[in-house]
């Protein structure tokens, strides 16, 4: 393999790694960083071996050569990050069942309650959040769920629609009583009841030109992807966002990413941390007008 | 500080939940057996026990059973900490009073998160 180090120890940039990194943002407008070359090699490795390549300019000239797209598809799908779990950051399901959905309901009369979970990944937190909505039956007598969940990896989001997970997978942030009342044993791995599966409905989908069905989400969840995108991209897909919910609907980001300074779509709540509102207004500021006016 | 009784026969398990736990800011104490664990509990109730299953002298389902036996003026959190995952070992846990249930081995996402389910974190 190409020795992918300079000088100083640190991994450097190869120009395979470059057209490799340049095609992952072609295809979904993420950005693969220096500091995170590490994962391309790391993260092709089981491709480069299950199609029998000695490196990564061999994957490169596959990818040149080829006039399929499903050794690309394998390639984007490999180096997207799907790091996810049950209850990811458990502080945002409890701020969601105590404060924010009653909330919400309250606004609701025709009790119909639309979800998007943008970027949802292998599925871990649209099924918490079916979990969280079933868990008091009382509360929600009557009303019906239209949970969308999309991701744009083919891989993740038909493991999403499996519901089978390792058990490495139900031990991160699943309660027990979670696991044995919504799964069963499958082998060795454990599978979603059908029951809460039917809540779901998985597609693929690029954020940056979302092909979301019907409009109107009433919330959408949306985190730990925007971190993922550049400033200009990121502007794209919180108007995209803006599009597709509700004026007073909400979005909930990621712990460490915010609305500030890149959409004037949504504005912090004042009632519930880490959550936006969606402004009354269309949004009609870029992010370069919002920059040139701070 | 909150504190974990560490309840494990093998040393290395209880040095690899050692490092874990205050890595976490949790007081770490430690016992190789169920009777030991028991005898812990009643000198001072921790916030949170890690019960291995399978250990000589006492068992983690016999202190478990013991514990709930014991007159107490708070009840320890229980995660039970094991190798075998069928369903029917989750259930007995379960019904014997365990709170949470881990898989050896365990990395720090999997215990914190078992922690903060319980409310210890």
């Amino acid at each position: 393999m190409t020795d992918a180090t300079n000088g100083s120890g640190a991994t450097a940039f190869t120009g395979a790694m470059r057209i490799l990194a340049g095609l992952l943002e072609a295809r979904t407008g993420q950005i693969l960083s220096e500091s995170r070359i590490w994962r391309i090699e790391t993260a092709l490795k089981p491709l480069l071996r299950a199609n029998g390549m000695a490196n990564l300019e061999e994957l490169v000239s596959q990818l040149l050569a080829s006039t399929e797209s499903g050794l690309t598809d394998d390639v984007v799908s490999a180096l997207l990050n799907n790091e996810t779990s049950f209850f990811r950051d458990l502080q945002t399901f409890d701020m969601l069942y105590r404060d924010l959905l009653p909330e919400l309901a309250a606004t609701k009369q025709d009790k119909v309650l639309r979800i998007w979970c943008a970027g949802c990944s292998t599925g871990q937190e649209a099924y918490s959040l079916a979990m969280q909505l079933r868990k008091d039956a009382a509360r929600w007598q009557g009303w019906r769920f239209q949970i969308l969940a999309t991701d744009i990896s083919k891989a993740a989001v038909a493991r999403a629609q499996s519901g089978v997970f390792s058990q490495i997978d139900v031990q991160r942030g699943l309660a027990i009583n979670d696991l044995l009342r919504w799964f069963e044993p499958a082998g060795d791995d454990w599978k979603v009841s059908d029951d809460l599966r039917r809540m779901i409905e998985f597609k693929v989908d690029n954020l940056l030109e979302p092909k979301a069905p019907g409009a109107n989400y009433d919330l959408i969840l949306c985190r730990n992807v925007m971190l993922y995108f550049a400033l200009d991209k990121r502007q794209k897909v919180f108007s995209r966002l803006a599009e597709y919910s509700r004026p007073g609907s909400y979005l909930i980001l990621g712990a460490g990413e915010t609305v500030i300074g890149q959409t004037e779509a949504f504005t912090a709540s004042r009632n519930f941390r880490g959550s936006y509102e969606r402004a009354k207004a269309k949004p009609e500021k870029t992010a370069g007008d919002i920059r040139k006016s701070a | 500080m909150k504190n974990c009784l560490v309840v494990d026969d093998s040393k290395v398990i209880r040095k690899v939940a050692r490092h874990i736990l205050e890595s976490l800011d949790i007081k770490v104490t430690e016992a190789c057996d169920g009777r030991d664990a028991l005898t812990q509990c009643e000198a001072a109730i921790p916030d949170v026990v890690l019960l291995d299953w399978n250990m000589p002298v006492m068992s983690g389902m016999e202190f478990l059973q013991e514990l709930s036996r014991t007159k107490m003026d708070a009840r320890p959190k229980v995660i039970f900490c094991t190798t075998e995952n069928g369903i029917g070992h989750i259930k007995a846990a379960v019904e014997a009073g365990a709170d949470e249930y881990v898989m050896k081995p365990f990395d720090r996402d999997t215990l914190e998160s078992k922690l903060q389910i319980v409310g210890v974190i």
